[in-house]
């Protein structure tokens, strides 16, 4: 029997203090029936005695004091479960939103997921091919990889993820995949861009969606991301699948966390941001992975956009010193129409040297991508110098330099979002470019790897 | 009951949990939270309210359940069986408990951090009927084939040993019995208890003497750190902060390491995991987890725990110190620990400090660093120890002005500053040459048998840096007026700089032989460079064109020198005379001409 309380003492932003209760437990959730007779969600956020804090899922707009009955269900947020979720479209908290009906559960899993014992974890290792050269080729993603991309406003950040989650395949088998798309606070546009691409490649029917619109309540967006790992976290280890996890947009998640923190009153940190954001944030991320004897692998991709682009911003922040690497997006390269523009310097994959090397892709790859980055790193001084210098001012050196940048910029990074490039291709591209060098110039490439390849790129 | 104290929970908030009844509890028991046996810590009392740290999930936990009081504070088990462990932050086997629960951590576990049925061979060090005291060695067990565990007497136990004998004995099983003068008698076992909030007793602390080689250039030759010592290594993301730790656990000519993942990423502890069994120590020629013990607080893992996993390690380490080893503590990262702190503070609704941190930041870290030391270890035989620390530290934005950087910086006598620029260049590691600092330089002689050659080296670091801030100086030049415009001199330094910033510092973790490298071979890296530069300089003397020494076939032999293997150092000293050699030639092309 659910005990039914109608003991409210206080709304105030998205949390409610009810008083009187009897079994109210830490981070379980309660049901709210409001006056018009609707039900509205939401979760224990500390318990005092008898007082139990609510924060309110759907928003406390139109609920009163008088007439709220709140029901305590005495067990913590789960997601009800099965093989039918895939080609499904769900609220942010994981309710039917596609009038498909409702999941007729295999089983019920508690959102918040357990701890991954490190000790069980498999090291991702396995190339991803996304198509892309500068992801290939310079920052490999990996299976069991937590890569996110930094956008800003205006940034083609979504047809970049669209053609990662179009194009991602692992060399040389055939393996099952799948799609796991958490929208949090973005726009309908965006959402229906991702949705529409996944339906003309038919990949739809292997992805599941879980859907929070910018109109949709703030606060569901905090449930939102672990509804959707524990979707994968099912498909991966129960049933064997590759699956993929886009969450765009985490500025998002993390601006709802902070709305109910400063509700709470707590003593914020860096830009109001809650001093806990961190551990908030790897207990999403670090969900992702790979874990010994199970086929199946967890592959995370979030979004998230840096307000004034600013990477030192608490979100894009704290996430890079908890994902593994980040590909970061250049308006500046944006401007000169290269696409998809990502800014190759300060974008990294913290996992590539174990996914890349012989058998894998290449003997040559690690070599190669040091010696790009550096000659695009000196190129890039360059450029800058002869901004204030002028170009004649440069020696020949430097000017090599110089052509060799643009000319990356033009062939390497810029492909489109429909060209897909075998790592071949995007080696063999390497190579062609640093080809305008003398050998003594290459200096982080091994001997005999140049003298394997380079003279086939040699005019 | 037993006489354990029970009291009920009135309120949860997260990893915190008040509760009543608790009176007669001291600050910093262990208790049990609630019907799910969770693992917490008293942090304040109040009457006879108890603030409680919960170091597991308080999910579903609710008013009215109880607490138990263990009466005992937060220790560790220290005994054979540490070494090739990896425990989370209260010392609970990871490997174990991943063969009891599965793939992820559940609640309420149980397990002890020693295995109770591995029986382990002990022989005994002295004979029965002499007196011993607290420290005193007794006996040894061959841990691994690289580490000799050496079984002491507790401190603050002394008196007549009887009892004591070889055979093969479980960690809880009485290997002998020590009577006091009072008559009282002590069982003594092979395992010891200690609280992890408390340093272990040493007979006396003493000042460093000796280098903690590394075998990475730009630590040793310019920023190297004592046996004993403590270095920090903050840097923003990205900057290769973890990749140098694990360089340091790697290569660090320590007997026994201990390496603290506090707050980080779970797949780079299963990278150490994976890698440590296959890597070879250099000196030993065994695999490296032969001497490791690891301690895995990811970052998902319960906040609480985290904030003990630091004091875990350190417990564990001073315990290997006190055998008379030199041990070597590598925690990554700090700044997830004193979050943990801070989260912690906050929800025991503290007045915070800077940031949001509580105002005991700064204490907490100094006194952690401060449990490092060259020190002389307590009891028989006499013998002197060491325990270095290096704690990486995430300032937000790679600010440095962070409260964490700058507390720890007040203590340490090592600074690695990472530079994400030089990240951008794939310059690694990215520890900048001209930011960074060393207290313990002057011991660098100690590494090398030959002391000429140590006073040598001393000389030639003393020029390197030099021509680097050379370089810092003319690059500002250059960009205002172009390189053609500076004297053939100073090009020549440009060039040589280059050259140690590519040749020398630069140095690749992942390449097989470019990620360790010895004292002597560093050495004549540096001499050979340095001639260059030598020769260099002189040729420019004699009008030869700076292009033209630049483009000596030489120079590739230079740049590869950090890829000739440890057993052909000698191949890396005749370069010097290949260079006589060149420039002869170019002197003499450059005069005909």
């Amino acid at each position: 029997m659910l005990k039914e309380y109608r003991t409210v003492t206080s709304i105030s932003g998205p949390l409610m203090l009810v008083e009187s209760v009897d079994g109210g437990r830490y981070g379980e959730i309660v049901d709210i029936e409001i006056g018009d007779g609707s039900i509205r969600h939401g979760q224990i956020l500390q318990v005092d005695r008898d007082k139990v804090l609510v924060q309110v899922f759907e928003g406390t707009e139109g609920i009163d004091i008088n007439s709220a009955t709140v029901r305590i269900l005495g067990r913590p947020q789960q997601l009800a479960v099965s093989p039918d979720i895939l080609g499904r479209v769900f609220t942010g908290i994981g309710e039917p939103k596609d009038g498909g009906g409702e999941i007729i559960a295999e089983k019920r899993l508690n959102i918040n997921g357990n701890p991954i014992n490190p000790y069980s974890r498999d090291y991702p290792n396995e190339f991803i091919q996304t198509g892309i050269s500068t992801i290939d080729g310079l920052n490999p993603l990996v299976r069991g990889q937590k890569l996110p991309i930094f956008s800003g406003s205006g940034l083609p950040h979504d047809e970049l993820t669209a053609q990662i989650a179009r194009q991602a395949t692992v060399l040389g088998k055939g393996e099952q995949f799948a799609v796991v798309f958490a929208a949090m606070g973005i726009t309908f546009e965006a959402a229906q861009f991702f949705i529409n691409d996944l339906r003309d490649t038919g990949a739809i029917e292997r992805a599941v969606m879980f859907v929070n619109l910018a109109n949709d309540p703030a606060i569901e967006r905090i449930a939102t991301p672990r509804v959707a790992l524990t979707a994968a976290e099912y498909l991966a280890f129960d049933k064997d699948m590759h699956v993929l996890v886009i969450l765009n947009d985490m500025t998002n998640y993390c601006e709802a966390l902070r709305q109910i923190s400063a509700a709470r009153k707590e003593v914020p940190g860096r830009r109001g941001y809650p001093g806990y954001l961190y551990t908030d944030l790897a207990t999403i991320y670090e969900r992702a992975g790979r874990i010994k004897n199970k086929k199946g692998s967890i592959t995370m991709v979030p979004v998230l956009t840096m307000p004034e682009d600013d990477k030192t911003h608490p979100v894009p922040d704290l996430t890079g010193y908890i994902t593994e690497g980040q590909i970061i997006l250049s308006r500046s390269l944006n401007r000169k129409a290269i696409a998809p523009p990502v800014d190759v310097l300060p974008s990294l994959s913290r996992l590539k040297d174990k996914g890349i090397g012989k058998d894998k892709t290449r003997e040559d790859h690690a070599d190669l991508y040091n010696q790009l980055y550096a000659a695009y790193a000196r190129g890039k001084e360059c450029q800058e110098l002869a901004t204030i210098l002028g170009e004649a001012a440069l020696s020949n050196e430097d000017k090599k330099y110089m052509t060799y940048t643009n000319e990356f910029e033009k062939l390497y990074i810029s492909q489109g979002y429909h060209e897909n490039r075998t790592i071949e291709q995007t080696l063999n591209l390497g190579w062609q470019l640093l080809s305008v060098f003398e050998d003594t110039e290459l200096k982080r490439i091994r001997v005999e790897f140049l003298k394997k390849y380079m003279p086939k790129f040699r005019k | 009951m037993s006489g354990k104290k029970t009291g009920t929970i009135v309120k949860v908030a997260g990893p915190v949990v008040i509760a009543e009844g608790m009176l007669g509890s001291r600050m910093y028991d262990v208790v049990r939270v609630s019907k799910y046996n969770l693992i917490g810590e008293i942090v304040e009392l109040k009457g006879d309210t108890a603030s409680i740290q919960v170091y597991e999930d308080t999910i579903s936990v609710g008013p009215g359940e109880p607490v138990v009081d263990t009466g005992a504070p937060l220790s560790v088990e220290l005994g054979p069986g540490l070494i090739e462990s990896i425990y989370d932050g209260i010392q609970r086997p990871l490997d174990t408990l991943y063969k009891a629960q599965g793939d992820h951590i559940l609640r309420g576990s149980q397990l002890p951090g020693l295995s109770r049925e591995k029986k382990w061979h002990l022989k005994p060090v002295i004979k029965n009927g002499i007196e011993v005291a607290g420290g005193d060695i007794i006996g040894e067990v061959q841990e691994t084939p690289i580490l000799l565990h050496k079984i002491m007497i507790p401190p603050n136990i002394s008196g007549k040993i009887e009892g004591l004998k070889e055979g093969d004995y479980t960690v809880e099983q009485n290997i002998a019995t020590v009577t006091a003068g009072d008559g009282q008698k002590h069982e003594i076992k092979m395992m010891q208890k200690w609280p992890v909030r408390m340093g272990r007793t040493v007979k006396q602390r003493l000042a460093p003497d000796s280098i903690l080689q590394t075998g990475q250039r730009v630590i040793d030759t310019f920023f190297p750190i004592a046996k004993g010592g403590t270095a920090c290594v903050p840097g923003p993301f990205g900057s290769g902060k973890t990749v140098i730790q694990h360089q340091l656990a790697k290569w660090v000519d320590a007997d026994v390491v201990v390496y603290v993942g506090c707050g980080e990423r779970g797949n780079e502890m299963t990278d150490v995991l994976m890698e440590f069994p296959e890597l070879k120590d250099p000196r030993s020629g065994q695999p490296l987890m032969k001497r490791s013990v690891l301690i895995a607080n990811t970052s998902d893992m319960p906040v609480a725990a985290r904030e003990a996993s630091v004091y875990t390690g350190i417990t564990i380490a001073e315990y290997f110190r006190d055998m008379g080893y030199t041990v070597a503590l590598m925690a990554d990262s700090t700044s997830r620990w004193a979050e943990a702190m801070r989260e912690i503070s906050t929800r025991l609704e503290e007045m915070p400090a800077e940031e949001g941190y509580p105002a005991y930041l700064a204490a907490r870290i100094a006194s952690f660093y401060e449990r490092a030391g060259r020190i002389e270890c307590l009891g028989k035989p006499q013998r002197q120890a060491y325990l270095s620390i290096i704690g990486a530290v995430s300032p937000p934005g790679g600010d440095l002005s962070d409260s964490v950087v700058q507390a720890t910086l007040h203590v340490v006598k090592v600074f690695w500053s990472l530079m994400g620029k030089l990240a951008y260049q794939r310059h690694f590691p990215t520890i900048d040459w001209l930011t960074s600092y060393s207290f313990y330089k002057q011991y660098l002689p100690s590494c090398f048998k030959d002391k000429e050659k140590g006073q040598e080296m001393v000389q030639l670091t003393q020029e390197a840096m030099g021509l680097l801030e050379q370089e810092s100086q003319l690059a500002e030049i250059v960009r205002l007026v172009g390189s053609e415009a500076i004297s053939p001199t100073d090009r020549m330094v440009l060039q040589t700089s280059k050259s140690i910033r590519e040749d020398y510092l630069h140095q690749n973790a992942f390449h097989e032989v470019d990620t360790y490298t010895s004292m002597e071979k560093q050495y004549e890296m540096l001499k050979t460079i340095l001639h260059f530069h030598k020769k260099g300089l002189e040729a420019i003397e004699n009008d030869v064109d700076t292009e033209e020494i630049f483009k000596l076939a030489i120079c590739q032999d230079i740049a590869r020198a950090k890829f000739v293997p440890e057993e052909q150092i000698e191949t890396i000293s005749k370069i010097k005379d290949k260079i006589d050699k060149e420039f002869k030639a170019q002197l003499s092309g450059a005069k005909n001409a």
